[in-house]
């Protein structure tokens, strides 16, 4: 089980903060279309992989990262923090 | 270093001065606040962070900056939630015992906080919400670091 996390629009187009993921997907674009699957609104949210970042267990990623031991995968856009 | 994201207000002067107070050896302090504009008839703003993640990549960054300008001290606080027109965001404050370090440690911790720390902002407004899309600009300006 991989616990999945959304922040910002993206969590406000799948409508959950977070879900838990029984998935044998090796990467993390693996992942992506396994959960771009899940409704018409994680469709849209993963429509554009350029606007999105990942990390893994809290650390910044690429999309082409192994997913073997990670226990938390957040997705969002680009960070405006300051 | 003290580094803080929080909800509640900070009460930027006495946060300046106890940060001068505490600097022993410095001979600069530099500090920086950041305001929620009033641009376009905005009304308040929405930030949401990415708690734990928060909290780490904010550490890095101010280690970071502590080694590279040989900083005496740092501070970062960063608020979230919905903040009026008006209110302080956040500040950074770099001690150095040369003003150059503490100006330019500033500035570095300014733009990476804006790129590299889980902070999304939401506008809020009179013709509803958006949220703020991360500029080319902001990414451009870690180049120069």
């Amino acid at each position: 089980m991989i616990e999945v996390r959304y922040f910002a629009w993206l969590r406000e187009r799948i409508g959950e903060r977070a879900e838990q993921v029984d998935t044998t997907a090796a990467t993390v674009a693996d992942l992506v279309d396994e959960l771009a699957a899940r409704s018409e609104g994680h469709a849209l949210a993963f429509a554009d992989l350029k606007s999105l970042r990942v990390a893994l267990d809290q650390q910044m990623a690429g999309f082409d990262a192994p997913l073997a031991g990670v226990r938390e995968v957040a997705f969002f856009p680009p960070m405006t923090g300051g | 270093m003290r580094l803080s994201v929080q909800e509640a207000p900070f009460d930027l002067g006495a946060e300046s001065v106890a940060f001068a107070g505490s600097v022993a050896g410095a001979g600069a302090v530099v500090t920086f606040t950041g305001i929620v504009r009033g641009d376009g008839g905005l009304t308040a703003m929405e930030i949401e962070h990415y708690p734990g993640m928060t909290e780490r990549a904010i550490r890095a960054i101010a280690e970071e900056a502590v080694a590279r300008w040989h900083l005496t001290d740092a501070l970062v606080i960063h608020r979230h939630g919905r903040l009026a027109v008006g209110e302080p965001i956040m500040m950074v404050a770099t001690a150095a015992p040369h003003r150059g370090d503490a100006f330019a440690a500033a500035e570095f911790l300014m733009d990476y906080l804006k790129s590299r720390a889980p902070f999304w902002k939401k506008e809020i407004g009179p013709t509803g919400e958006a949220w703020v899309a991360a500029k080319d600009e902001d990414e451009a300006a870690l180049k120069r670091w």
